[in-house]
């Protein structure tokens, strides 16, 4: 090959193509979602309409706001939640936890409990960084707050995953946990390890509660909730 | 040189006259040879870091109290520091010494201002492990292939350039106007590495962009960095070593420009295969999997060139400690990219996505073809730059034969494991109800798991072995030391034995 301009544009081009047909054209297709009421009805035509629509002074729908008192979906989740996604991250949970539903029909999400409907791009965009994963060597984790809303539990499966699911290889995170003395009298968050596992009873007169980091971590994994709909996915049957 | 051909030589214009090819073949090598060797030395270093954080993190899959109450070494954490262990310090380095001493030596031009690249160099070290102690210490970023806290980025993009503009001027001062395809290879992978690196940064750590684009953003570049980054210089390195040691001709021009074309129009789609069934566009989904799909063209092209300039040549294969690894890279090549083609079809995505199987073939890339031929080519690089032989034949076939069989059990355990995995996750009784438990499946998969475990274990003798050689190899005596001819791991011929 002696042609070298040829060549430079060949390889700058190649890449350029693939960066705008992928990177640049979804970002112009999905990269503008924002939250949106579940449907709305066009007066005009009585269908169901998807998007984000208030009505102007003539009664017909316009882009842009939800009308008055209508919740938008997603929405956006408290600020401890936040926090606690900030943890998710620096641990490292997503590389065992993935956080989307396939459709029904293709692998068994739905059937597995992990979601009543696909997950689709709108369901991302209030999050600032996006944890789909990739790898499911523990279950998805997109609608765990449906599923499991109770914190004892949770505080429980960190502690040591052991107590809640035997044989499962997900690592403990104890130091997320303090044990201290019990004071005047027994916190109410204090763990209540299984009898079965005496090895991991805090001595006596001691107790372990959960710390600010594992609270938002539980607060977190309890705001991942698929309780909505969206005009462009529905629960499956 | 024969002397038709010294008469050819010398009415060609742009070969320099008087000076013989070898003897300019190692003032070349003489003025790349402090910086190659800080490059080597740092990535031998991060390769032993590497296996240290892999063995950990893969004991830890199947034994969840190992190591447990160190906050900085769980998983997620440990995973991510090996990732980036292997891929920045390890891997990019061998790329730095590697791509630069081939691009240097194909266009017959001497390194100027080597002092720069060693200052790089150091940038590039000090950039890595201040990334590898931000995972460890709670900076991990959660982004697949992009784990390190994003304040490093500039000081590695600082030091890339430095480095890569090496690459680049020694192309604008190469002689004679042919350009071998190893050069077409390396010149491509010095442009794509930065473009897919920055852009990754800033869209997704910088100002990250909205919902899934993320996501898209993020296989586009972890799957482009094998793509257009490891697959382009292995493959370089196999052009220029394959040939050079047998002494023969590549088996087909007109293949190798074929194959490079066809890999730099269809790789860097195929990334979003990752994300079959999730939350994007189903175009996109598509144009990844026709995009992977394609790709069986520029591997097969490569491998029929690769395979039939090395067919026939078995022994001199077997005997050669860079042919040995360059071979066995070259057909892990073929077979890596032809099973990624088949995995991105749906009905077999539905299996292997979200499981160890996927696990198994980034390995089966990264370590059976491109760490191979990294070895390799360091096996040849080492004796031209010191002047002096491997010391021991032993210890090459000691690295050879753990990390073949290393990788081989990991390869079996993971693919098989993973696909057993993936479909126990996807099988449903006749009620429709899941056949197995989640638990059920976590517990069907742990020897398997184990297996890693074990192979990264053989690995790691490989690795060790590799260190110590290379390291005695750098403190050897000064002096040229030939003995008999090169370091071999056979025999070249039986009469010789006779």
């Amino acid at each position: 090959m002696k042609n070298l301009p040829l060549l430079f544009l060949g390889i700058f081009f190649a890449l350029a193509f693939s960066w705008m047909g992928l990177i640049l054209s979804s970002e112009i297709q999905i990269g503008g979602l924002k939250p949106t009421t579940e449907f709305v009805v066009n007066p005009d035509t009585e269908e169901q309409i998807a998007g984000l629509y208030f009505t102007d002074e003539n009664g017909r729908p316009v882009e842009g706001v939800p009308a008055v008192g209508e919740a938008t979906f997603p929405q956006a989740i408290p600020g401890d939640a936040q926090q606690g996604r900030l943890i998710y991250i620096d641990q490292g949970c997503l590389y065992c936890h993935s956080q989307q539903v396939r459709r029904k029909g293709y692998g068994a999400d739905f059937e597995r409990g992990w979601g009543n409907r696909q997950t689709v791009a709108r369901d991302y965009v209030l999050q600032p960084r996006v944890l789909l994963g990739t790898s499911r060597t523990g279950p998805d984790l997109m609608a765990v707050g449906d599923r499991l809303p109770s914190s004892e539990w949770h505080y429980l499966h960190l502690y040591n995953p052991q107590f809640t699911s035997e044989g499962s290889i997900m690592p403990p995170y104890r130091y997320l946990f303090e044990t201290r003395e019990i004071g005047d009298a027994p916190s109410p968050d204090a763990l209540k390890i299984p009898s079965n596992f005496p090895s991991e009873q805090p001595p006596e007169g001691y107790e372990i509660v959960p710390t600010e980091r594992a609270r938002q971590l539980v607060a977190y994994l309890q705001s991942l909730r698929l309780n909505y709909e969206l005009p462009e996915s529905r629960f499956a049957e | 040189m024969s002397p038709l051909l010294s008469f050819f030589t010398s009415i060609d214009p742009k070969a320099k006259p008087g000076i013989p090819v070898k003897v300019q073949l190692s003032e070349i090598d003489r003025s790349l040879k402090v910086p190659t060797l800080l490059f080597l030395i740092f990535a031998v270093i991060w390769l032993q870091i590497g296996s240290f954080f892999a063995i950990v993190s893969s004991i830890k899959m199947h034994n969840p109290e190992f190591l447990a109450n160190w906050e900085w070494l769980t998983f997620g954490r440990a995973r991510s520091a090996h990732l980036n262990a292997m891929a920045f310090g390890w891997a990019n380095q061998a790329i730095f010494a590697v791509a630069i001493w081939i691009m240097a030596r194909l266009c017959k031009t001497a390194v100027r201002h080597g002092g720069l690249l060693v200052i790089a160099g150091i940038f590039w070290n000090i950039g890595v492990a201040v990334g590898v102690i931000g995972i460890l210490t709670g900076g991990l970023t959660s982004v697949e292939w992009l784990e390190m806290p994003p304040q490093v980025a500039p000081i590695l993009a600082f030091s890339y350039v430095l480095i890569a503009v090496w690459g680049i001027i020694a192309f604008r001062f190469r002689q004679l106007g042919h350009v071998y395809v190893s050069q077409w290879y390396i010149l491509g992978a010095l442009f794509w590495f930065p473009w897919l690196y920055v852009v990754a940064q800033i869209m997704i750590l910088w100002e990250p962009a909205r919902g899934t684009v993320q996501a898209i953003t993020n296989w586009w570049f972890a799957h482009n960095v094998l793509g257009l980054w490891f697959t382009p210089v292995g493959l370089a390195a196999i052009y220029y070593f394959l040939p050079k040691v047998l002494g023969r001709p590549i088996h087909s021009y007109y293949l190798s420009v074929l194959g490079f074309w066809s890999l730099a129009l269809f790789y860097n789609w195929a990334g979003i295969h990752h994300l079959i069934g999730g939350p994007i566009p189903v175009w996109l989904i598509s144009a990844g999997i026709v995009a992977s799909v394609m790709m069986v063209i520029p591997v097969i092209v490569t491998a029929i060139n690769h395979h039939m300039t090395a067919v026939g040549n078995a022994r001199a294969v077997w005997a050669s400690p860079t042919l040995r690894f360059i071979v066995f890279g070259a057909m892990s090549y073929t077979l890596v990219s032809l099973l990624g083609s088949a995995m991105a079809l749906r009905d077999v995505n539905v299996v292997t996505h979200f499981t160890q199987f996927t696990v198994g073939h980034a390995h089966h890339g990264v370590y059976a073809f491109f760490t191979m031929v990294m070895f390799g080519s360091i096996y040849f690089m080492m004796p031209r730059m010191l002047n002096r032989e491997w010391p021991s034949a032993g210890l090459i076939k000691v690295h050879f034969w753990c990390a073949a069989i290393g990788i081989g059990i990991m390869l079996v355990g993971l693919h098989v494991g993973g696909w057993i995995q993936g479909e126990q996750m996807i099988a449903l009784d006749a009620e429709g109800n899941p056949k197995y438990t989640f638990l059920e499946i976590v517990k069907n998969l742990v020897p398997w798991l184990f297996s890693r475990s074990v192979s990264g274990m053989l690995l790691s003798i490989g690795h060790i072995a590799f260190l110590v050689h290379f390291f005695w190899m750098l403190a050897g005596p000064k002096i040229s030391q030939y003995k008999d001819g090169p370091t071999l791991l056979a025999r070249l011929n039986k009469e010789e034995g006779a």
